[in-house]
């Protein structure tokens, strides 16, 4: 193992300590981990962009920042010098936004996202785009334009999606840190099958003005990390109010960092939620949960049960909800302003028929398929039975969960009821595909922040196994206590972080690890 | 092809009118609705807008609080109830006018709702206009058709579109089905949407330039014989933009309508385009009730809530109704009723507000514009508001009579001139030699031709009848073409005479 190989495997905590400490330069990390991109990246397929000059650009001026001491190398944050990965829906100036997409290919955003500004604003180098399900329509991350994401621990097997890209960056070393969205575990299902950290904010805790949107009152930007600290981290800059989005929290944020230092589960109730475990999950993955709760009980925490019944409507209700808000969110791209135009290939050139080519060459098959559920949904005549059903039912989850963290300070379930399933294997049954994602999705229709970290291995493939932690609305702080214990009890047993046991993407003999069958 | 009429007569003797507006207002906040981008009219195309403006990717609304306030005060003008919480919805349709291909809009849950206005007809007579709503959105892009006959997308080669425009606040108000107008509908229409136009200049929430389209109406009328209680079949007239019009397109869609349902046909529910050179409308989209917009609430923004407290501090702010303030302004004018009814019902009580603020007099800024401008802008078939009349150049024309410098028949003249663009009425003046002769030689010489030829007048005169003057002072002026100072005449032809005046 090389130096600079060293340098990737640590966490930002550490990397921001070795920064500050002049140990090593930020021009030598984003360069370490532009070197590794460019040599696993062929394989893993996590970025769509590289954004080489300009992270290099921003690592020596923090560089130099730091060279030239006095206020503004003690003003400089944190994460300064610390590189970053974004999730290709996130809008960013100089470099191009595709959405996984077609109909985007080739758009460069005239502004960047709330996000983007407070990294740039922490001087944080941005390393790049990463891949993504197209417009994040997916749980696999095989429904990008641009071909799918490879999950390192075996290259033929899923990385999650939609936001695989980040997950998968991550858990190669190719970026320390980096972007997700999650609509309906899009951070967190990718993190539970990559063996990395993945958060959904509280609705509202973090600004979606620059997200491209898919289902605006689902939607939720967060952070992806290989530690419960990092996220945090990362959390605390992106989070907090934005006048730009009239969704965002007026609240401010909390110090989730120190709560992520402080972990303590003495005396809290942890609610196994019922509904959320057990039949239809993988028998590994429920072995690893059943571990992490005597882990959690042994640290002190009562492990209690709780009931959410009407879970069991939360995915037929968010594959209402989340279309219907995706077909409008969605309208915006048909070829007039930006993006690709298609001239239909015979007949009248009117513009509704330049929208409609466009749209059917730009867009992909489950785009399509979600377009037209969500556009049947909210026809005049059905809205009632459909949206408006469905809105029922979001409330109803919402008093679930109400009920639920009256017994309960956090909740836990397995973040996805399998380990990763091999690429291929659920593109044509779009059911199945969906269901991947019903632990995760009751969080984003009730906007209650959720956190998956590293829960071991499955026995049957080796593969990694996701936690799930669900707090109440703006208690996001909770999500980092508990996980950040959960995380050193786990790696105390394991001997170290879990990505070590994850294969060497550079050693030419492991192409594709099929794990410990 | 133009469609058959009956007479208006006929029309009402057979049918009975059924009303209903939508009168959208730009409001004149200094952004737009949901972006800060600047509200102006007439820029550059596409200068004033953002990446909200243009519906670029992950793009977010974000309210106008000013928009909030004058949605509030033009409900409250409307005597309407204010919701206490409303939301926005997305109105969902594909039109290259609308970039994100929905129009966030107040659907189901208005911000006002349920308010009256009561309309005072030419001889008098109130009348009460319902209201049902008033709610907020955002406007359109312009799009302009380039090429093709009819400056409409179809047969166009291409089309330009200017987002300037989009996302302008608009309030739209919408009025309950007016029944009962009779005769009186298209007078009533007109009166009405001058109405709603005065409310929101006064409140200063727009521009309320109809011209300008800060003032735009869509006009439903539908018939039904007399007695039956049923709605007939309706049209809307889209975007019919001054007064004269929305008198005008009533007018003739009740006639239109009355002649359609006369040959046994049904009348189709449509909008109409209305066409201010022949007066008439054409068939535009078929419209339906069934048409499928998709609402669904704006899950981009919070619900509004409007506390009872900040409704009551807007109340507070409103200006004087209109009622009473015609009641002070006719007071303060010193005009008769029938003088202020008059010009009331000719729509220039603002423009001689404005003249009196400008400097004039009441007597002479009512002498201006019903004396001359009103005329004028009939024949020209335009507002008199309209006609381009400034009130600084009443008061320039004005201020020239009285200076002796012009008589009162060279002033309408310039006015003439002004009309046509020449300048200003000193340019005018000086181009069109329009000066008084006030050199008294040619004035003199003028005279004693006058009194050579009249003798018998002349001896009148000498006599004592001083009366008679009229006639040479009139020989005088024709002879100077009306240039002379009818005045300065007068004095000379007695000192001429040796008559004490």
């Amino acid at each position: 193992m090389t130096e600079n190989n060293e340098l990737i495997r640590l966490s930002a905590a550490a990397l921001a300590e070795k920064l500050a400490a002049r140990e090593v330069t930020a021009v030598e990390v984003t360069q370490a981990y532009l070197d590794r991109i460019a040599a696993v990246d062929g394989k893993v397929h996590a970025f769509l962009h590289v954004n080489a000059d300009e992270a290099l650009a921003v690592a020596a001026e923090v560089d130099a920042i730091r060279a030239a001491g006095g206020a503004a190398a003690a003003e400089l944050h944190v994460l300064a010098g610390v590189p970053i990965a974004v999730k290709d829906l996130i809008v960013t100036i100089g470099q191009p936004t595709t959405a996984g997409s077609k109909i985007l290919e080739g758009w460069n955003s005239p502004y960047d996202a709330t996000v983007v500004e407070r990294l740039r604003a922490a001087k944080m180098p941005i390393l790049g785009k990463t891949n993504l399900d197209e417009f994040a329509m997916g749980s696999s991350t095989e429904h990008s334009a641009y071909g799918p994401t490879h999950n390192p621990w075996d290259l033929d097997r899923i990385p999650g999606g939609s936001g695989g890209g980040s997950a998968a960056a991550v858990a190669a070393f190719e970026a320390p840190l980096a972007l997700g969205t999650d609509t309906g575990g899009s951070i967190r299902q990718p993190g539970a099958v990559t063996g990395t950290v993945g958060v959904k904010p509280t609705y509202g805790g973090v600004s979606r003005y620059g997200a491209i949107a898919m289902a605006s009152s689902l939607d939720q930007i967060g952070p992806v990390s290989r530690t419960v600290l990092d996220s945090a981290l990362l959390h605390q800059v992106i989070g907090g109010h934005d006048p730009r989005d009239s969704t965002s929290l007026p609240d401010p944020l909390e110090d989730l960092v120190a709560a992520a230092r402080t972990g303590n589960v003495e005396g809290m109730k942890i609610g196994i939620i019922k509904e959320l475990h057990g039949e239809g999950y993988q028998a590994g993955v429920e072995n690893r949960f059943n571990e992490s709760l005597e882990l959690l009980k042994g640290a002190g925490a009562e492990i209690v049960e709780v009931s959410c019944p009407n879970f069991k409507y939360a995915l037929g209700a968010y594959y209402l909800i989340m279309p219907s808000e995706a077909s409008s969110n969605l309208a915006k791209f048909d070829g007039v302003r930006y993006g690709l135009r298609v001239l239909p290939e015979e007949g009248p050139l009117t513009i509704e028929r330049v929208m409609g080519a466009t749209r059917a060459a730009g867009f992909g098959d489950e785009v399509k398929r979600r377009i037209i559920l969500g556009t049947y949904a909210l026809s005049a005549g059905y809205y009632d039975a459909y949206y408006g059903s469905a809105q029922k039912v979001r409330t109803l989850i919402q008093r679930d969960f109400e009920a639920a963290f009256a017994k309960a300070d956090v909740l836990i379930s397995p973040t996805a009821p399998t380990t990763a399933f091999k690429l291929g294997e659920k593109l044509n049954d779009p059911l199945a595909m969906y269901l991947n994602d019903v632990a995760t999705i009751p969080a984003n229709m009730a906007g209650v922040p959720g956190l998956s970290l590293p829960g071991g291995l499955a026995d049957e493939d080796g593969l990694p196994v996701g936690i799930q932690l669900l707090a109440p609305a703006r208690q996001d702080a909770r999500l980092y206590r508990v996980g950040a214990v959960l995380e050193s009890l786990l790696e105390a047993q394991w001997g170290g972080p879990l990505l070590d046991k994850a294969p060497s993407l550079t050693d030419a003999a492991v192409s594709s690890h099929g794990g410990s069958h | 092809m133009t469609d058959a009429t009956l007479s208006f007569e006929e029309a009402m003797e057979k049918y009975d009118p059924v009303l209903g507006f939508e009168v959208h207002v730009e409001l004149n906040t200094k952004t737009k609705m949901f972006s800060s981008a600047p509200n102006v009219f007439g820029d550059e195309p596409n200068t004033n807008v953002n990446e909200v403006d243009l519906g670029m990717p992950g793009v977010l609304p974000v309210v106008n609080k000013t928009a909030i306030e004058s949605s509030i005060k033009i409900g409250l003008a409307l005597n309407c109830k204010i919701a206490e919480k409303c939301r926005f919805a997305r109105k969902n349709y594909f039109y290259p006018d609308t970039p994100k291909n929905f129009q966030t809009s107040q659907y189901d849950e208005p911000i006002a709702y349920d308010g009256y206005l009561d309309i005072e007809l030419s001889d008098g007579t109130m009348f009460r206009v319902e209201i049902e709503r008033a709610h907020m959105e955002e406007d359109a892009g312009k799009l302009t058709h380039m090429g093709g006959a009819t400056g409409r997308i179809q047969g166009a080669d291409y089309s330009l579109v200017d987002y300037n425009r989009s996302g302008v606040p608009l309030v739209e108000i919408v009025t309950k089905p007016i029944e009962g107008a009779g005769s009186r509908a298209p007078e009533l229409a007109k009166a009405y949407v001058a109405a709603v136009r005065e409310i929101v200049k006064n409140l200063g929430v727009s521009d309320a330039k109809m011209e300008r389209g800060n003032v735009r109406c869509d006009a439903n009328v539908s018939l039904r014989p007399h007695g039956r209680e049923r709605f007939g079949i309706r049209s809307e007239t889209k975007n019919v933009n001054s007064l004269r019009a929305v008198e005008h397109a009533v007018r003739y869609e009740i006639q239109r309508h009355a002649a359609v349902l006369d040959s046994g046909e049904p009348v189709t529910q449509e909008t109409r385009h209305w066409h201010e050179d022949t007066r008439t409308t054409t068939s535009g989209r078929a419209k339906s009730d069934a048409d499928d917009y998709r609402y669904f609430p704006e899950p981009d923004l919070v619900p509004i809530t409007a506390s009872r407290e900040w409704v009551e501090e807007l109340r507070a702010t409103l200006p004087e109704p209109p009622a009473a303030r015609r009641k002070r302004l006719q007071a303060d004018w010193g005009y008769s009723d029938l003088e202020f009814r008059d010009v009331v019902n000719a729509g220039v009580m603002d423009e001689i507000e404005e003249t009196i603020a400008a400097g004039a007099t009441a007597t002479v800024a009512r002498k201006w514009w019903m004396g001359e401008i009103v005329g004028r802008a009939k024949n020209a078939d335009v507002d008199p508001g309209q006609l381009g009349v400034a009130p600084a150049t009443i008061v320039e024309l004005n201020q020239m009579v009285e200076d002796g410098k012009i008589n009162n028949k060279m002033a309408t003249e310039v006015l003439d001139g002004v009309l046509a663009g020449e300048g200003t009425p000193a340019e005018i003046v000086e181009k069109r030699g329009l000066a008084v002769v006030s050199d008294d030689a040619p004035l003199l010489e003028a005279i004693d031709a006058a009194l050579a030829a009249q003798p018998g007048v002349a001896d009148k005169i000498r006599g004592g009848k001083i009366q008679a003057i009229g006639a040479i002072v009139g020989a005088v002026m024709k002879a100077t073409r009306g240039q002379a100072d009818a005045g300065r005449v007068k004095e000379l032809i007695l000192e001429r005479l040796g008559v004490e005046g």
